[in-house]
């Protein structure tokens, strides 16, 4: 069968990108490294201190690491997000499925096509391949996936015991609409990438080979990242026009991100030392009213002014906010680790617009994405200040809501998703 | 049922798959040597060659009109052999097949509508295909159970048109899921006879400009939507069964292979994926799940009698298979009263979650099922 490529091979790397193999061969540190390039900063590599110049953005990221790819890597401009129920019962089929992803993951973020490929296999049965990423680069593809609490409900899979303390049922925040056709599910896979035809094949491919396994119980497509994880780069905006993830976590600090995001093993982590938790939510917001607001109280309900992105009374963007001069309901005041016990998350949104709602109205607005170590001293405690005092609750709406356990990256090519879970 | 572009496209599959099964033992280099150039345009469809020597033929289509065009070898009574829709001005295709000695007919159609421009062929000699004869017994025995499926159909379809010509409303309501059963089991084969689909079971909207609207969702539609019988309607009873008699007398005829079987399997399922999960099949009378449960029966009948054969190639496959057509049945089954009887519950009376839980039971088994054509041929 041929083997069929999207990828130039490592020997064809264009000049100027890190060869997939010298992305591989850095190891675990290299990752955020790698990551770093391919997002366009550049960096210095330190094995041979060779400068390293941006790879394009067609480029691969590394699948196997210490850590999922898809959380501290560079975020890529497009998302297709999917929440799985599991319809098997028995759980040696759901070890079998999560080896079979982990295998089609492997190569589907390498640029290969699934399984025998989309075409040349036999003529009167299905391809293992959809075939639409077929001619397309990597495009950084990255695929995590996640566990639910439902998952390790009590009678299902023996995995009662194995709840990390950290998954909790996420409480119910004041002003949540939650819509449960779009909340939950036992295992969720983001898919980022720069080409959204390349993450929505891979979560088309994922649920395929998922079938009578697996069923997908919602899933949101994002465009246009709402938060950056290369600070470096220019922020991006969200769907309100103001730029959003001035104050991230860096991909490549490690330190806030062994603080503030790797479950580590003090936390006795057990199966997700290496690992974090990963709260999504849908945010709708209420377009036309917020652009009929005057430009004044839209500042205001930030906390920065809308050209440049300064915190108040500030002039550059990235200018220390000074808090107290803020409204007191100020979004950036309220989410600020200072008024939060330094709770500090890892976001990872895209903004969505899934066409109109039947009253006219836009539906649109922020799949927000958070990563952290411990979601009951991050996510909870944050979002509880926000529900009850952000002026941008007037704007906004929680409609989806899930939680899942997101494991530790996959070694290499005889480790899979959720070993340490499972095992 | 399906509107009638689709029909045609289950018989193409059906045919492509006998395709694949005779000409196993030369797989199609898709370089176009040898082929038959059919030039496609607005108002032509010029063939190059119209005499042909039997065995595997290569169509290399070119479509230089201006329009999308579709094209068909066909059999002399229109069965069709291979085709290819949605070919694009300026575009090219490869259309294959596995041709016996006799007459065709190419047909090209711009604007993929109508009767298509035609033109005669004539294959001759060759080599006739190898079945093993477990594959013939099966495909005997799938023969018999098709032609039983129609001959059983009839008489319950006169109760139908015989209570609908007399106005009669209830009786009439009461024997039309039951009347198509028989149809629903053997949906690929019955619909593979392109000219009997469209007058039997079109939905409205499924039917072309000019077409009138004959056979059972016509009639449907008059007595849970309109609630009357009228002159229109008693006049229409007849002629449904007059179709069905048609498709009785030549269902025999169908061409049926193993992997047409296998194909015919998964499409059922198809069938149930697109229009019955939806409740879109039986809008009117809500019969969705009579109609879901024939073709599930019908599936699994072709899996059943290809089952032997499978297993020996693929024994993880048929495993998963029994387990999944286990699987579905048992779901059914929680929307009937008893085993053996074929009222289900209404189809709007089953809410989201439960019409999502029949989505994803039908996904699971038609994806597995959807690979044994290919164990069946290996």
């Amino acid at each position: 069968m041929s083997e069929q490529n999207r990828q130039t091979s490592d020997d064809e790397t264009p000049a100027g990108a890190p060869s997939r193999r010298a992305l591989l061969g850095w190891g675990g540190a290299g990752l955020a490294l790698g990551a770093v390039a391919a997002g366009g900063a550049v960096a210095a590599v330190g094995s041979g201190d060779t400068p390293v110049t941006a790879a394009d953005s067609g480029a691969a990221v590394p699948f196997h690491g210490a850590h999922q790819a898809g959380i501290a890597t560079a975020v890529q401009d497009r998302l297709h997000f999917a929440a799985f129920d599991v319809t098997t019962k028995d759980r040696a089929e759901l070890v079998a499925l999560l080896k079979e992803w982990t295998r089609a993951a492997e190569r589907m973020t390498a640029g290969h096509a699934v399984g025998d490929g989309a075409y040349g296999g036999l003529a009167e049965a299905p391809p293992d391949d959809t075939g639409e990423a077929l001619g397309l680069k990597p495009s950084r593809l990255t695929l995590t996936i996640g566990f639910g609490p439902s998952l390790f409900a009590k009678g299902r899979f023996g995995l009662e015991d194995r709840r990390p303390d950290a998954l909790v049922e996420l409480p119910k925040f004041p002003g949540d609409n939650l819509d449960k056709a779009r909340s939950g599910g036992d295992l969720c896979v983001q898919a980022c990438a720069d080409d959204p035809q390349v993450a929505v094949h891979a979560i088309r491919n994922l649920a395929r080979i998922g079938m009578g396994r697996t069923a997908i119980r919602w899933s949101q497509l994002g465009f246009g990242k709402t938060s950056s994880t290369t600070p470096d780069a220019q922020t991006p905006r969200n769907m309100m026009g103001f730029k959003d993830g001035t104050r991230n976590i860096s991909g490549t600090d490690t330190a806030a991100l062994d603080q503030h995001v790797w479950v580590g093993e003090k936390d006795k982590g057990g199966w997700m030392t290496g690992g974090s938790y990963l709260v999504a939510r849908r945010i709708r917001m209420h377009i036309e009213t917020w652009d009929r607001t005057g430009l004044q109280e839209q500042e205001d309900v930030f906390g920065r002014d809308k050209g440049e992105g300064a915190p108040v009374g500030r002039a550059k963007e990235r200018d220390e906010p000074f808090l107290k001069a803020m409204l007191p309901s100020a979004h950036v005041r309220l989410a600020h680790p200072d008024t939060n016990d330094g709770a500090t998350i890892l976001r990872r949104g895209y903004s969505f617009t899934d066409g109109t709602d039947g009253l006219g109205r836009l539906d649109a607005g922020l799949f927000f994405l958070a990563y952290q170590r411990d979601t009951r001293t991050a996510f909870v405690p944050l979002q509880r200040r926000l529900a009850a005092h952000d002026a941008l609750n007037e704007y906004i709406q929680h409609v989806g809501s899930a939680h899942f356990a997101v494991p530790p990256g996959v070694r290499d090519k005889d480790d899979w998703w959720g070993r340490a879970l499972f095992s | 049922m399906r509107a009638v572009r689709f029909s045609v496209v289950t018989a193409a599959a059906t045919v492509a798959a006998l395709t694949a099964v005779t000409g196993c033992a030369e797989k199609s280099d898709g370089k176009g040597e040898g082929a038959v150039q059919v030039v496609a345009k607005d108002d032509s469809c010029e063939v190059s060659k119209t005499k042909l020597p039997a065995g595997h033929i290569e169509l290399a289509v070119q479509n230089k009109g201006s329009k999308v065009t579709e094209v068909y070898v066909l059999f002399p009574d229109d069965r069709i052999v291979a085709e290819r829709e949605n070919i694009g001005p300026g575009t090219k295709a490869t259309i294959t097949a596995e041709i016996k000695a006799g007459s065709y007919e190419i047909a090209c159609k711009p604007g993929m509508k109508g009767h298509g421009i035609r033109q005669k062929i004539e294959v001759s000699g060759g080599k006739v295909a190898k079945r093993s004869p477990e594959m013939d017994k099966a495909v005997a025995a799938y023969r018999t159970y098709v032609q039983a499926q129609a001959d059983e159909t009839l008489p319950k379809v006169k109760v139908f048109t015989d209570a609908v010509a007399a106005g009669d409303i209830e009786a009439a309501k009461k024997a039309y899921a039951d009347s198509r059963i028989g149809w629903e089991r053997t949906e690929p084969v019955a619909e593979s006879f392109g000219d009997i689909d469209p007058k039997v079971d079109v939905r409205e909207d499924g039917l072309e400009d000019g077409q009138k609207w004959t056979g059972w969702h016509r009639l449907e539609k008059a007595l849970w939507q309109d609630k009357k019988l009228g002159a229109e309607e008693k006049a229409l009873a007849p002629t449904l069964y007059k179709d069905l008699l048609d498709w009785q007398k030549r269902v025999g005829t169908a061409e049926i292979t193993p992997t047409s079987m296998a194909n015919g399997a998964k499409e059922l399922l198809d069938e149930v994926a697109t229009g019955k999960v939806t409740g879109e099949e039986e809008r009117y009378s809500h019969t969705d799940l009579v109609d879901f449960k024939a073709n599930v029966e019908g599936a699994e009948k072709s899996y059943e009698l290809l089952k032997p054969i499978a297993t020996k190639n693929d024994a993880a496959l048929t495993s998963s298979l029994d387990k999944q057509f286990a699987a579905l049945n048992t779901l059914l089954d929680k929307y009937r009263t008893d085993k053996n009887s074929y009222v289900f519950t209404s189809y709007e009376k089953v809410g989201k979650a439960d019409r999502k839980e029949l989505s994803d039971a039908v996904n699971a088994l038609a994806e597995p099922l959807s690979r044994l054509a290919a164990a069946v041929t290996k």
